[in-house]
This record gives structure tokens, C-alpha cells and sequence, in this order.
């Protein structure tokens, strides 16, 4: 079977602005399988989102290879669904439009796109809510938007970095419940960026830990926990807080490394 | 049968503050009469108590210098009933306007598409922005009198003169507002399968289009300017033709009806654009105004 995702021997450096050179990868490996929902954690400024760049192909990686599918990732690759940290949805946009979106940019018209729309805004709770403007809705609505935006392009990848850092915590386990329910009736492998642990292991089969920078896969932990989930309950399970306990000593390193450079940084 | 309870519960604890705002409101507007009447009055009566003729006499106001509201009421009276020197006044107003919309639109237009299209562009923006500051750096009133000697006398050399100026307040904030397209906005849209077309129509043009608007508040007014100086620089007709001659005349009262006529305009071309910003940005946030409730 080909893995959904391959990273091999990842590197990526990026110029700053004062024209030094930041290594933000370092030889990275990481291999995802179709449908496996996996989890990357890792201190602040360690890369994850970098990673979620090379996969996308937003953003070409300065040595190694990316692989989806079996296929070199080389510019936006085919069936990727992005939900970003921040809000990406279109301001201008109604929710309908926003939605309808992704069909209308691959070429699908404009009635049967807002119609396939219209089927998402229902499926993630949104009904009623079609002629909004994103301003008009609360943090979490326009999550939801972003959501039904990349799902109804039937990503084979789901891409999501930090997606639900900037909502409540009641809103938080809320969503995390629906993207489970949501990817469960897809087949879509979902990588996760998160710096919550907690969230990382509630939601997915697979963690990776990533060093602090320049990152690199530090180790990866299966979650055999059953499914389907409940990201509020499975917290308090036995098993969940040995997996944390395992997964943290490995993380708490890194963290403090980042946090010990931060401070010199600051200093 | 809970739901009318509710409304009726809430109306009376609305109504008080409505009656507040609705009170500021009449204060505001009340205020504003009363500064124009003592800025008017006291400038009419000092004109009217002033003797500037004779030596030794209390001179205030020199009404041969600074006209009175009275005199400049009745010259725009005049004007409306008799019509002016170059024929009726609608005609004149008319005039003017058209050079400003004219210029404007065309200023507007090609400074939305260089700006967009260089704000787009990183290669044309690196080779051209040294000659845009160059010439940016420029009064560009002046040019008023080129194109007064290369377009003649009517309209175009006055579109040429207040389209130049529009041009650079439109292009630099469209060229701006492109450059300041949140970038997660352009990666999203790029994942979601937009082609390079339609990342500018859909998004860049959209995001940049709150810059562009802001813009035309202070480039309608540059275009008023521009006809108007077009039109001192040589013209047959037009509202600027009108001051133009009354100064000659030392008719000071005719220069101060013209200034009152330009600012009527300006005013209900504000009130026209603030109509389509709010039409073309419904998807804004809806601003705190000055009236809190």
C-alpha cells in the first residue's frame, strides 16, 4: 500500500529578513497512511507548520523529498484540504460563497456549487446561517466555515494546523467531537498540528514529537484507543493519561530546551 | 404568547435611551446652526459697522476685500434667478461637475490598474517606482498648464488635469491594499484551486478594495481641485471660470458665492461615495459612528 504521506530527509531553510539563514527542518522522515488521523506536537517555533507547508505544497522544501500519494509533491498538490490557524475564511464572502468556493475554482457552476454548499453549511451546523458574513458569526462558527470549505473538495488530506487553539475550551471539545464525526465518514488522512498534548492523543492513531528547531520527528507514538470517541470523556481514561505520560517525558525536553533558548533570546 | 412578553418587557428600557440619542442628535444639529449663525452674524456685522473708507474710521471688516454673507447670498441669488456673466448658473455647476466626475472616473480607473497590476507584479513595481516617486514628488497642479496649451481650452485639458491628480492617491492605495492581502487569505484561496485570475478578481481586488475606497473620499475632492485649476489655467465655462472672473472684477462676493458653490458639491459627492463604500463593503464590520447608543 503507498503511504498517503512520505516525507524523506525533509530540510527547509529560509532566508530572514537581516539575510541570515534559518533552518526551520532538518532532515526530517515522517510516513502517514491513508486515513490515519495523526497528531504533530511539538514546542513553539519547532517547524509543524512548516510541514504543513511542504505538504501542501505551498512552500517547496529546500532538500529532501515530499511524497503524497507516491507522487513528488511539486506546487499545490491534487486533494488537499488546509484549515488554517488563523481565520482564512473570505471576508468579502458570504458563508454560502465562501463554501461554495473551492467547486466554484475548479470549475464546477455556480448553481450546483452553492447547492453542494448549502449540503456542507447542514452538515456542520451551519444552516440558517447561509447569507452571513464571517463577521456577523462567533469564533467557532467561522471554523465550522473553514471546515465545510476544505471538506467539500473531498480532500484526500486534510491539513489543519492549530485549529481550534483560538476557541473557548467548551467550544474547543465541542468542534473536536464534530471533526471526528466528520473524518470518520471520510477516508481522508488528517495531519494535525497542535502544541496540546491532550488535544493530540484525544483526537488521533498516531503522535509525532517534534524536536525543537530545527525540528526533526523525535519519536511517534501509536493511540490504540477505541473509536468512535469522545474527546471530553477519553481524557480521564487510565490508558489516556499513560500514553500522555510517555508521549510528555519525550516532549518536556523539548519544550524546555525551546523555552531555555527563548529566554537567551529575550535576554 | 413568551415571545410578546419579552418584546413588551424590553421596549420600555429601550425607548428611554432611543429618546437620549434621538435628544443628542437635535443638540448636535442645534450647535451646529448656532456656530453658523455667529460666524455668519458676527462677519456680517462687522462688515456692516465698519468704515474703511474714510480715514480714521473703525474698519472691521473691509466688505471691498472680504465681501458680507448677505452680499454673497444675494450674488448666488442672482445667479440662480438672472443666471451669470457666462449664462445661466446650472450650466456652469454642470461644467465644472463633469470635468471633476470626468476626471475622477479616469483617474480612478487607471490608478486601480496600475496599482493592482504592480502591486501584482514585483518585477513592473521594481522598475517603475522610482519614476511613479519621481513623478509623485512633482506639484502636480502645473501640469494644469501644460495641458491647458496641448488640449485647448475645453473639457479634456481639465479631465487630463484633476485625472492626474486622482491618479497617484488611487494607485498608491491600491497598490498598498494589494500589497497588504493577508497572505493566509491568498493560501487558502491557492489550496482551494484558484487559478492566478481569479486569486486577483476573488481575492486581491476584494481585500484591496477597502484601501481603494478609503482613497476616493480624498480623491474626489483632488478631482475638484484639479477642474477647477484646470479652469483658472483657461476655460469659457465652468464654476472655476466663474471666481476666475469675479476676482478679476474684484467682485469679492462673486469669488465667495463660487467657494460656496465647489463646497456644496464636494459635500454631495461625499454623501454619493460614502453611499457606494457602504454598498461595495457590506461585508465590513459595521463602523462605531459618532452617534453611540
Amino acid at each position: 500500500m503507498t503511504a498517503a504521506i512520505q516525507l524523506h530527509g525533509v530540510t527547509k531553510r529560509f532566508l530572514t529578513p537581516s539575510g541570515t539563514v534559518y533552518t526551520a527542518l532538518r532532515d526530517l522522515d515522517m510516513t502517514i497512511q491513508p486515513g490515519e488521523f495523526c497528531a504533530v506536537v511539538g514546542p513553539t517555533g519547532c517547524g509543524k507548520s512548516t510541514t504543513l507547508g511542504l505538504i501542501s505544497g505551498l512552500e517547496p522544501p529546500s532538500d529532501g523529498l515530499v511524497e503524497v500519494y507516491g507522487k513528488r509533491v511539486d506546487g499545490i498538490a491534487d486533494g488537499i484540504g488546509y484549515v488554517f490557524q488563523s481565520d482564512a475564511v473570505f471576508p468579502w464572502k458570504t458563508v454560502l460563497d465562501n463554501v461554495a468556493a473551492g467547486p466554484r475554482y475548479r470549475g464546477v457552476a455556480q448553481r450546483e456549487a452553492r447547492d453542494r454548499a448549502r449540503e456542507w453549511i447542514a452538515r456542520v451546523g451551519l444552516a440558517g446561517f447561509e447569507d452571513r458574513y464571517p463577521y456577523q458569526l462567533s469564533g467557532g462558527m467561522r471554523k465550522r466555515v473553514a471546515l465545510a470549505q476544505s471538506l467539500i473538495n473531498s480532500p484526500r488530506i486534510l491539513l489543519m494546523d492549530e485549529p481550534f487553539s483560538a476557541l473557548d475550551v467548551q467550544t474547543r471539545a465541542l468542534m473536536e467531537n464534530e471533526l471526528l464525526g466528520l473524518w470518520s465518514a471520510s477516508s481522508a488522512s488528517v495531519v494535525f498540528v497542535t502544541h496540546d498534548l491532550e488535544e493530540a492523543i484525544s483526537l488521533s492513531d498516531r503522535v509525532f514529537v517534534i524536536t525543537a528547531g530545527p525540528g526533526t520527528v523525535k519519536s511517534n507514538y501509536p493511540v490504540d484507543l477505541p473509536r468512535p470517541r469522545n474527546v471530553a470523556e477519553i481524557r480521564l481514561q487510565p490508558h489516556f493519561l499513560e500514553i500522555y505520560e510517555e508521549i510528555w517525558k519525550d516532549l518536556r525536553d523539548e519544550v524546555l530546551v525551546s523555552y531555555e533558548r527563548q529566554k537567551r533570546g529575550a535576554a | 404568547m413568551r415571545h410578546v412578553d419579552t418584546q413588551a418587557a424590553t421596549a420600555p428600557a429601550a425607548s428611554p435611551r432611543r429618546n437620549r440619542a434621538r435628544r443628542y442628535q437635535l443638540q448636535v444639529i442645534g450647535l451646529r446652526i448656532v456656530l453658523a449663525v455667529v460666524i455668519l452674524g458676527a462677519w456680517e456685522l462687522g462688515a456692516r459697522v465698519s468704515d474703511c473708507n474714510t480715514p480714521g474710521g473703525v474698519c472691521i471688516v473691509d466688505k471691498f476685500f472680504w465681501s458680507q454673507p448677505s452680499d454673497i447670498a444675494q450674488k448666488l441669488w442672482t445667479w440662480f434667478t438672472q443666471g451669470t456673466d457666462l449664462g445661466p448658473i446650472w450650466d456652469q455647476v454642470l461644467v465644472t461637475m463633469e470635468e471633476t466626475v470626468g476626471g475622477f472616473v479616469v483617474g480612478s480607473v487607471l490608478g486601480i490598474i496600475f496599482g493592482v497590476a504592480l502591486g501584482r507584479n514585483r518585477l513592473l513595481a521594481d522598475v517603475l517606482s522610482p519614476y511613479i516617486k519621481g513623478a509623485n514628488a512633482i506639484p502636480r497642479v502645473v501640469v494644469g498648464a501644460l495641458f491647458a496649451v496641448s488640449l485647448g481650452l475645453d473639457i479634456k485639458a481639465k479631465i487630463a488635469t484633476a485625472s492626474v491628480l486622482v491618479f497617484f492617491v488611487v494607485f498608491f492605495n491600491a497598490f498598498q491594499g494589494v500589497r497588504e492581502v493577508d497572505r493566509n487569505l491568498i493560501a487558502n484561496a491557492r489550496i482551494l484551486g484558484a487559478n492566478n485570475r481569479r486569486l486577483t478578481t476573488e481575492i486581491v481586488i476584494p481585500s484591496a478594495l477597502s484601501w481603494i475606497v478609503a482613497s476616493l473620499h480624498t480623491s474626489f475632492g483632488l478631482a475638484l481641485v484639479g477642474a477647477v485649476v484646470g479652469e483658472l489655467f483657461g476655460a469659457t465655462q465652468g464654476v472655476g471660470e466663474l471666481i476666475y472672473l469675479s476676482k478679476n472684477l474684484f467682485d469679492t462676493a462673486g469669488v465667495f458665492a463660487g467657494m460656496a458653490l465647489l463646497a456644496a458639491m464636494a459635500l454631495v459627492a461625499e454623501a454619493l461615495i460614502t453611499a457606494l463604500e457602504n454598498r461595495l463593503i457590506r461585508w465590513r464590520p459595521p463602523v462605531a459612528t459618532e452617534t453611540r447608543i
